[in-house]
């Protein structure tokens, strides 16, 4: 039994950090993360753009390219297994299979010179040796369960001929196809129009429940993570800046930057009339300063924040702020 | 079927093209400064005999009536007769056409053996020892011109070796195959390296398309994505760039075809030319018209059964 499956934890990352190496420097894309996400459970990772939520997805299927990608340091465990020290043929039976991943964007995410069907249906093939004409009966079966219409008729279309919102869901059918046990999901409502974002949320949770996977729900809109995720983990800067079950961040914030973006996310305001979009902008990577990297725009900021460093404190159980001063936040 | 529907609607679109293409035929004759048929006779020839051609030409009637006959004529497969040769027009292009396009066919297939595997090499060792490599020997390759390449080919394969006859057009289909085989790869050594080139860049750019990373994601292997879903997509742009080439080739292939003795539509062509031998001429504009709009119908249909998304268009 690996210690991991002791502690309930079906993904572990330890101290990831990633860097890429760029002209000018190196860029630092995440420091030092950590997190967990337990069997069954959605963990929602939100944060502003370019806080490294695609890159920590991607380092976890281990799909960045490098160069310029490198793994510094940190360990990803699923299922007590290290991913980062498998060889790339082990883990190129656990990508599609134990682990699945929806990206951002459904326009693009399946090549359009092929039937989606055979797109859906070719996890199947490859890792589960299905004939032709079983990953057909299989496929059709995935395209109906996620509300396809007249699924096996369409089952030879082509990208071109569905809308975003089928196509995101032939892409999730397409993710589901082996059964894996987590579910990366990079932002896979931002590109839809809001009707079909709910839709598709309820879509992924529907499944969830239903074959009891866990599930890394991106967003950069709090108010997403809010409605679905069981706990959440906020990233700034390439750091988590505040960790914890949903409805303690999100009742009880523990850090400034939490706080900022309940503030601006237009779901989390009935009325939408006090947006508040944070001011300022989010530190360079590539020259990563001492202190708290949100003190240039932080309200609570005072003069210990610049110099002492930060890292993710319980506040309370299961409960982690990275703020110096989680008390003040209100 | 989509196949019929798709071919039939691009012949369709041809019409037009081909009208245009039978008037710029037409108007060779009517277009050249002073009397064709004394540039023909190269001024040696008796009023009478001006009068006589002129009247076997139909030169002497309206123009609208000359072009109506002689698109009326071209349907029917009609194309006059040459002056120098004495014989029709139609059966001396048709006995050229046949080892010409052989030799296109030829040098098309050899062109794309060869580069789509060195290209798709270059392109999965992008910027590595064997991509410089693919890329120097290429930029060689297809600056040397032809008629040195053959040359150099005649004298290493042909005379050297002799493993290959180094002139003329062969008997039976693999007499053809081994006649033919230098001069194709003569033509082939040019047009390999820009097919290389551009299916190397598109490969490059289809590469790092979002899909390939969800093909990656899905775990599929690398051999299976470079060739199911790069290549697949890289094809289209190249497919036409070769579509492009060949068509130029149609009327181009004269050096190849006198290096290597090949009697072909090239040849013709510059005896024609020299010989001012206009019925010739006009009919070859035609025919070299027709194998353009050939080439270019199986390039369509090629994307079409690449991509099924150009099938409506
Ligand atoms: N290939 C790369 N080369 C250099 N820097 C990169 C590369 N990919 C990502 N980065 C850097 O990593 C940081 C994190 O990017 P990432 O795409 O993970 O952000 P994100 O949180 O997913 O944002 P978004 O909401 O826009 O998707 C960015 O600041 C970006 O500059
Ligand atoms: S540590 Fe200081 S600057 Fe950083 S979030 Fe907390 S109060 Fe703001
Ligand atoms: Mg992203």
């Amino acid at each position: 039994m690996s210690p991991a499956a002791d502690a309930g934890a079906l993904l572990r990352v330890e101290a990831l950090e990633i860097a890429f190496r760029v002209r000018g420097g190196d860029v630092l894309a995440t420091r030092g993360v950590s997190f967990e996400v337990r069997q069954g459970e959605t963990l929602g990772l939100v944060g502003e753009s370019g806080s490294g939520k695609s890159v920590l997805c991607r380092a976890l299927l281990r799909l960045l390219p490098s160069p310029p990608a490198q793994i510094r340091g940190g360990r990803v465990l699923f299922d007590g297994v290290d991913l980062l020290a498998l060889p790339e043929a082990r883990m190129r039976e656990i990508r599609g299979t134990d682990i699945a991943m929806v990206f951002q964007n459904p326009m693009t995410s399946l090549s359009p010179v092929w039937p989606i069907g055979d797109q859906v249906t070719e996890g199947l093939r490859i890792h589960r040796g299905l004939s032709k004409s079983a990953a057909r009966d299989r496929g059709v079966e995935l395209l109906r369960a996620i509300g396809i219409p007249d699924a096996a008729r369409r089952y030879d279309d082509h990208p071109s001929q569905w809308s975003g919102g089928m196509l995101q869901r032939a892409v999730i059918a397409m993710a589901m196809a082996c059964g894996p046990r987590l579910l990366l999901a990079d932002e896979p409502t931002t590109a839809l129009d809001v009707t079909i974002q709910e839709q598709i949320l309820a879509l992924l949770a529907d499944l969830q429940a239903k074959n009891g996977m866990a599930m890394v729900l991106v967003s950069h809109d709090i108010g997403v993570v809010a409605e679905t995720c069981d706990r959440i983990a906020v990233m700034y800067a390439g750091t988590l800046v505040e960790t914890g079950p949903a409805a303690e961040v999100l009742g009880n914030p523990r850090h400034p930057y939490t706080l900022g973006l309940m503030r601006s996310s237009p779901r989390m305001d009935e009325h939408a009339t006090r947006l508040q979009p944070i001011p300022g902008q989010p530190p360079d990577l590539a020259r990563p300063a001492p202190g708290c990297p949100f003190v240039e725009r932080c309200t609570f900021a005072r003069d210990a924040c610049r110099h002492e460093s930060v890292r993710l404190r319980e506040v309370a159980p299961g409960h982690a702020s990275a703020c110096l001063f989680p008390e003040s936040v209100v | 079927m989509w196949i019929f529907r798709f071919v039939g609607l691009r012949l369709l679109q041809a019409i037009p093209v081909l009208l245009g293409i039978t008037l710029v035929a037409f108007l060779a004759i009517h277009l050249v400064p002073g009397d064709p048929v004394r540039i023909m006779l190269q001024g040696r020839a008796s009023d009478a005999a001006v009068a006589e051609i002129n009247a076997r030409l139909g030169l002497d009637q309206p123009l609208l009536v000359q072009y109506g006959r002689f698109v009326g004529r071209a349907v029917t497969g009609d194309l006059g007769t040459s002056i120098i040769q004495r014989a029709p027009v139609s059966k001396i292009v048709t006995e050229r056409l046949i080892p010409s396009s052989f030799l296109l066919a030829y040098a098309t297939l050899l062109s794309v053996l060869l580069a789509v595997p060195l290209a798709v090499w270059a392109a999965a060792r992008r910027d590595r020892f064997a991509d410089h490599v693919i890329r120097i020997a290429g930029t060689v390759s297809f600056a040397m011109p032809s008629f040195w390449i053959g040359l150099i080919l005649i004298l290493g394969f042909g005379l050297t070796l002799k493993w290959f006859p180094i002139a003329g057009f062969g008997q039976g289909f693999w007499g053809h195959v081994r006649h033919l085989f230098l001069p194709a790869l003569t033509i082939a050594l040019f047009l390999a390296p820009l097919l290389i080139q551009s299916l190397r860049a598109a490969m490059l750019d289809a590469m790092t398309a979002e899909h390939v990373e969800v093909a990656r994601a899905k775990g599929l292997g690398e051999r299976r994505i470079l060739f199911k879903y790069v290549l697949r997509a890289a094809l289209i742009p190249v497919v036409t760039i070769l579509a492009v080439n060949i068509g130029w080739m149609v009327s181009g292939s004269v050096i190849v075809e006198s290096v290597f003795s090949v009697a072909g539509l090239g040849m013709l062509l510059v005896h024609a030319v020299s010989t001012r031998d206009y019925p010739v001429i006009q009919g070859l504009t035609l025919v070299f018209a027709l194998m353009v709009i050939g080439v270019n119908l199986l390039a369509d249909v090629a994307c079409a059964l690449i991509d099924r998304r150009t099938r409506n268009a």
